[in-house]
Order: structure tokens, then C-alpha cells, then sequence
């Protein structure tokens, strides 16, 4: 991965969506949604849950039509994207553990775009795995299969296997779903680093505080744009309801927001 | 030795010996992906399908096989067309269309019973039924199969793993499914004579999932697999004729029998290697 300075595509956004209306039949998620991101940025996505934010990803990969409007991601329309722009991440969730992969393997899968067409790993593409696994922390388990390592080193190595075709664009669904605090810490940690590297990074999440302390741009989602900013700028009272609807508060502590959720539980009584 | 060089003096015993291995190691490889796809019993389908169309092949003066590979792509075509949306679920597709066409032939053959000695074959396998025709059309169908799978194997292996990623690297994975259910088709209709409709889907199976007992790395579960079909279909043939009984059952018999032993051994090793 190199460190993108001055490239002539950064004179177009990285994500560009113009009027586009989409949904799921006979229903309309998104009515003339506009959204546009530039390059370099490193942004999350955040909303309840059904509010749209996997479709909105979807429809940038070209997995999900759009009934109007334009759908552009570095400059090509959606849909005829060249492959080896988009690093895609999928929700941990989706995946099948029990499928005979070893860690290697699942990043040799985002070789596809070299157009190499053997089974077999050249020289070079062994030597591209072991690079990145090394970088990524993974290089220790890349002969064990996928079941057999933490949910943090899953979670690097499908990381590993978005990032082997160098995009300019990684798009991650969900990637602190599941994994403890720590892990989450450092997954965040290494997709800042990414970034800084000149990569655009788009993920969406649940964990508002996540976003809080790591991210430099969130988007408020719910079936649309409901404001983006920086977490310090976003993360308004006023905002937080407007995306979520429930009582949320917001914490200031030593710089940092806490936000939590002040809608009162109802226990019941153990006696 | 003898009793292993003994059949191999006649013809018909040499050609099935061949075709047993070749449909094996064919079932064997493209297993892999019908089960990992979540396809196991596409096989048995498949075969239905393509059973009922070589009944109605048959009432046309068709050759066997136009019939069996007419039915049996109609059959992948439709469903492939019916769980595109996901609406419908790959099973319940499966179990439509090809029992429709399945029950096609069954009605045909109960309106015309004269031609019932020709599917017996068919219907539990016969090693006395591979003839020279026969054995070239398996010699092409696992010539195409490996050929296939040798240059769409990334894009086999990524769709069938993460069909959303695979799509988002550039691989069209509906022409892949389709390309699969294409050379699919032709290995399950180029195993009927050997294998029989009925135990089509276990020699599909049965080898995979042995191969997926001993390894957890895909390269090597292909291999294994291959390994292991084409192996279980030399002893199943030999069983046959030693036995006397369809070469279908002893096949099927001996790679469950593998598979038995698999799922035996491998938890004892487990437990030897942890101590």
C-alpha cells in the first residue's frame, strides 16, 4: 500500500450519490438520498437498526439496484466499478466458520483481481500474503483454518484479504460487531493508520462511543442523511434523537463523549 | 492378487473399471463445491431430472444421453431462474422442478411398458451396461469437469465462500453458479449408467464430506475428495462384480464406508495428538 499524495483522482469524491431512491419492494427505504464523500476520508456510518445502512453499502458496491438517481464511487457509476477499487469487509456474522479455509486462503481470494487464473499461488502473490499477514498481525496462523483463531485475527484477516488488491476504497460492514473492547480498540487503531495511508474508509457500526473516540467523520443515518460532521460537532442531543428516537445522553469526560442510552429498563422484581 | 487381476481379463470389466474411476473422481471434485454450496441434494434432483428426460427421449428415438442432458440443463436452467430472487430457497426449487420432470418419465413409462430392461441400468447402476459409447462420453464429460474447475477455481472458490465479496472483487457469480450447474448437470447424466438415479447424490457427497472430515484447508479437500471418489469407485466396481450385486450400491456402500471410518479415526487421532 502506498501513501496516495497529490494523486490526480482525488480531484473527484470517493463516494458520490445524487437523488438516488431505493428500497425493497413495494416499500422505499431511501427517497432522493444525496451523499457525498471525499477522498481520504475515514467515516462511519451510524443509525438504529433496518434504517438502511448495509442497503446504502450495497447499493455503493452494485449488489443492490437503485430505482432513481446516480450512484458514483471514485468517479465510476456504480455497477461498472473496475475491479480492485472497493476492499469489501462483510459482517463476520455472514460467514460460514465451518467452511474448509485456512487464513492464507481467504486472503488469497482477494487475489482474484490480479487476473491470475491458475489455482495455484505464484511466487509473488505467496510473498504479497506473507507481507501483509506480517503487517496485519496474522502471519502466525496463515496455515490454520479460519475456526481455529481469535476474533480479532478473523476479523485482520478478512482485512488482510480486502487490502491485497491495494483499494482505494475499503468499505467494512459492521468490523466491531462481536470482538471484545480491546480488539475493537485495535481494529480501529489499524484502519486509522490505513487511512492516514490515503485509503478512504467507510464502515458502518452500532458502537456510537467507538465511532466517538476513533472516527474523524460520522454520518447519522436513518433512510437518509440525518447530518454528518465530526463526532464532537454530530453527537448532539438533538441529533442522537433525531437518528435513534430514544432518550440518549451525552457525556463529556476528560475530552472524550460517552454516550449512553437513558431510556429506562423495566426489571423484574426477583422477589 | 488374483481376484484382483481375474476380472480384469474381460472387456466389459475393464471399461467399467475405468468409467468408475473417472465418474468417481468427476463426483468426487465437483462434490466439494454441492456440498459447501449447500447443494447435497441437487444430485439426487439432477438425476430424477435427467432420468424423466431420457424416458421422453426415448419415445422420440433419441439417444439416451440427448434426452438425460436436455431434461437435466432444462432442470438446472429453471432453478437456477426460480431461487435467483431468493424467494424461493434452492430446496424447495429442487424439489419441484425436478420431481415434475422425474414424474414426467414415470408417467410415459406407465403409458408405454415397453422398454422398462433399458433404464434398470439407469436406476441402480450396472457395470455389465458401459459400453464403448459410454465410456467416451464420461471421458469428456470429466475432461470438461476438470478443465472447468481448474480455471474457475479462485472464482469457484470466492463465490462459494463470499458470494457479496466475490461480487464486489469482479467475478460475475451468476455465470459461475450457472457454469456449475452446467458442468453439474453433465457429470450427474455421464454417471447414470455407472451409479444409478438412485445413489447419484451419495457419490457426490460421500467423498467430500470425508475429504472435509480430514482436512479444514479447501486445496487439499478437493484433492482428497478427488482421491477418495475416484478410489471408492474402483473398490465399489470390483465389489460388484465380485458380489454380483448393482455397481451402484457397492460404490455408494464402500465411500460411506470411508466416511464411516473418517468420522471414526479422526476424533482418536484428536485425542492421541492431545495427550
Amino acid at each position: 500500500m502506498q501513501a496516495i499524495v497529490n494523486s490526480d483522482w482525488q480531484s473527484f469524491s470517493a463516494v458520490k450519490l445524487s437523488n438516488i431512491s431505493a428500497g425493497y419492494e413495494p416499500n422505499t427505504l431511501f427517497k432522493n438520498l444525496s451523499l457525498e464523500i471525499p477522498h481520504g476520508l475515514f467515516a462511519g456510518i451510524v443509525g438504529p437498526t433496518a434504517c438502511g445502512k448495509t442497503t446504502l453499502l450495497k447499493i455503493l458496491m452494485g449488489m443492490h439496484p437503485v430505482t432513481c438517481g446516480e450512484a458514483e464511487l471514485h468517479g465510476q457509476a456504480v455497477g461498472k466499478i473496475k475491479p480492485g477499487i472497493i476492499g469489501y469487509v462483510p459482517q463476520l456474522g455472514s460467514i460460514d466458520w465451518n467452511f474448509p479455509v485456512t487464513v492464507e486462503e481467504v486472503i488469497a481470494m482477494g487475489l482474484y483481481t490480479n487476473g491470475r487464473i491458475l489455482p495455484w499461488l505464484a511466487k509473488k502473490e505467496r510473498e504479497q500474503i506473507h507481507e501483509l499477514a506480517e503487517r496485519l498481525n496474522v502471519s502466525a496462523c496463515l496455515k490454520q483454518h479460519i475456526l481455529a483463531i481469535s476474533g480479532g485475527q478473523r476479523q485482520r484477516a478478512f482485512l488482510a484479504r480486502a487490502l491485497i488488491s491495494n483499494p482505494k476504497i475499503l468499505i467494512l460492514d459492521e468490523p466491531t460487531s462481536g470482538v471484545d473492547i480491546k480488539t475493537q480498540h485495535e481494529i480501529l487503531h489499524l484502519l486509522s493508520d490505513l487511512n492516514c495511508e490515503g485509503i478512504t474508509i467507510l464502515l458502518t457500526t452500532h458502537d456510537l462511543n467507538a465511532v466517538a473516540s476513533h472516527l474523524p467523520w460520522v454520518i447519522c443515518f436513518n433512510k437518509g442523511v440525518v447530518a454528518q460532521g465530526r463526532p464532537n460537532d454530530i453527537f448532539t442531543n438533538e441529533i442522537l434523537t433525531k437518528t435513534y428516537g430514544g432518550d440518549i445522553a451525552i457525556v463529556k469526560h476528560e475530552g472524550h463523549l460517552l454516550i449512553a442510552n437513558t431510556t429506562p429498563l423495566r426489571f423484574m422484581d426477583p422477589k | 492378487m488374483d481376484f484382483l487381476l481375474e476380472p480384469l481379463q474381460y472387456d466389459f470389466f475393464r471399461r467399467a473399471l475405468i468409467a468408475a474411476c473417472l465418474v468417481g473422481a468427476t463426483g468426487g471434485l465437483i462434490g466439494v463445491y454441492v456440498v459447501l454450496r449447500g447443494m447435497s441434494y441437487v444430485g439426487h434432483g439432477l438425476s430424477h431430472a435427467a432420468i424423466g428426460g431420457a424416458v421422453v427421449g426415448f419415445t422420440l428415438n433419441m439417444n439416451f444421453y440427448a434426452g438425460a442432458c436436455a431434461m437435466g440443463l432444462a432442470a438446472a436452467l429453471i432453478i437456477n431462474k426460480i431461487t435467483k430472487n431468493n424467494k424461493i430457497k434452492l430446496d424447495a426449487a429442487i424439489g419441484i422442478v425436478t420431481t415434475a420432470m422425474f414424474a414426467l418419465g414415470v408417467a410415459i413409462v406407465s403409458k408405454l411398458r415397453n422398454f422398462k430392461q433399458n433404464f434398470e441400468a439407469a436406476l441402480f447402476g450396472n457395470i455389465l451396461g458401459i459400453n464403448n459409447d459410454d465410456l467416451i462420453i464420461i471421458g469428456i464429460v470429466t475432461l470438461i469437469t476438470l478443465i472447468t474447475i481448474f480455471f474457475c477455481y479462485r472464482a469457484l472458490l470466492f463465490s462459494t465462500f463470499d458470494q457479496e465479496a466475490a461480487h464486489v472483487s469482479g467475478i460475475k457469480t451468476e455465470s459461475v453458479q450457472l457454469l456449475f450447474s452446467i458442468i453439474l448437470t453433465f457429470s450427474v447424466i455421464a454417471s447414470l449408467n455407472v451409479i444409478g438415479v438412485t445413489m447419484v447424490a451419495a457419490t457426490l457427497i460421500a467423498p467430500a464430506i470425508t475429504a472435509r472430515i480430514i482436512t479444514d484447508s479447501f486445496s487439499k479437500m478437493i484433492i482428497y475428495s478427488t482421491l477418495l471418489g475416484s478410489f471408492s469407485g474402483m473398490i465399489g466396481m470390483y465389489l460388484s462384480y465380485i458380489f454380483n450385486v448393482a455397481s451402484g450400491t457397492t460404490i455408494v456402500l464402500f465411500s460411506t464406508l470411508l466416511f464411516c471410518l473418517a468420522l471414526t479415526i479422526k476424533p482418536i487421532q484428536k485425542l492421541v495428538r492431545n495427550q
